[in-house]
């Protein structure tokens, strides 16, 4: 017998929270971006768990999908990251805010 | 306490832990390496979960490729301890700490409760434990999904990709442009 769905999304759901303290905590642009990986990463963890308990292939198919995003997400976050620094030499989000949000 | 409870238990603590580090550590590199234990120990519950192929991808994807990504640019950058001015004093980082436990207590009675409508638990959904035991989903038939029915969002996965690739490009070579 398997083990309840509930303990994986209860797991889940921490993971996902831990990353969303980290993104309101934290200034730097590097470790809000891990944190985004983290909620992206609880999320699979879902979708996989899910998936077992319906006995259904699509959510390991999207969790394939959310990893490819992921991943074109970050090439194009850390060059913004990379042009930033070489502008304002710092990535603290609240420095770099000549866009006035 | 069987076997996957235990396992699941001690992986779903180390990514817990890794998960922490990375918003507790001032160091960015610090940080990188414990979301890398932290995709391992999620790599473990897939397997755990029997999703062998989402396992591998894991592995090599997120704690190889993108990994290796944020640790290439923080050496690049040479970000030491950066300064965090303007981070949350410590009031604010209470409320902050106080509104993320409100969400995962939310997030956990979601996860306990919106069960008790479905059909989790039930007899159908036993006797379809007991199939998927028999026959689990193997690479196999993901591979077969995905180039039948998912062929189109599959190519369009690709067209991200190369959106993004362009996208790198162009934003660093307007980089170059203007310091000449």
């Amino acid at each position: 017998m398997f083990l309840g769905l509930e303990y994986y999304l209860v797991l889940s759901a921490l993971l996902f929270t831990i990353g969303v303290i980290g993104v309101l905590i934290r200034r730097n642009a590097i470790i809000i971006f891990m944190c985004i990986e983290l909620m992206l990463n609880a999320a699979n963890l879902a979708f996989v768990a899910i998936s077992r308990d319906l006995g259904q292939v699509e959510g390991q198919l999207f969790v394939f999908f959310v990893m490819a995003v992921a991943a074109a997400e970050v090439a194009i976050g850390l060059a913004i990251i990379v042009s930033v620094f070489k502008h304002r030499e710092t990535i603290n989000v609240d420095e770099v805010n000549s866009l006035k949000g | 306490m069987n076997a996957e409870m235990i396992l699941f238990f001690i992986f779903g603590a180390v990514s817990l832990i890794g998960a922490i580090a990375v918003i507790s550590f001032r160091h960015p590199i610090y940080s990188a390496l414990s979301l890398i234990v932290t995709f391992f120990a999620q790599a473990g519950l897939f397997v755990l979960l029997g999703a062998h192929f989402v396992a591998a991808v894991q592995v090599i994807v997120y704690a190889g490729a993108i990994m290796v990504l944020f640790l290439f640019v923080i050496m690049l950058l040479n970000l030491g301890t950066l300064s965090e001015k303007g981070a949350l004093t410590g009031k604010l980082k209470g409320v902050a700490t106080v509104l993320g436990i409100l969400l995962a207590i939310q997030g956990i009675y979601i996860a306990v409760n919106a069960l008790n409508n479905t059909e989790v638990g039930s007899v159908e959904a036993q006797e379809k434990a007991a199939a998927l035991a028999e026959n689990p989903i193997e690479t196999y038939d993901i591979g077969k999904l995905l180039f039948s029915e998912y062929l189109l969002p599959f190519e369009v996965t690709s067209l991200i990709l190369l959106a993004a690739l362009i996208g790198v490009i162009v934003l660093v070579k307007r980089e170059n442009q203007t310091e000449n």
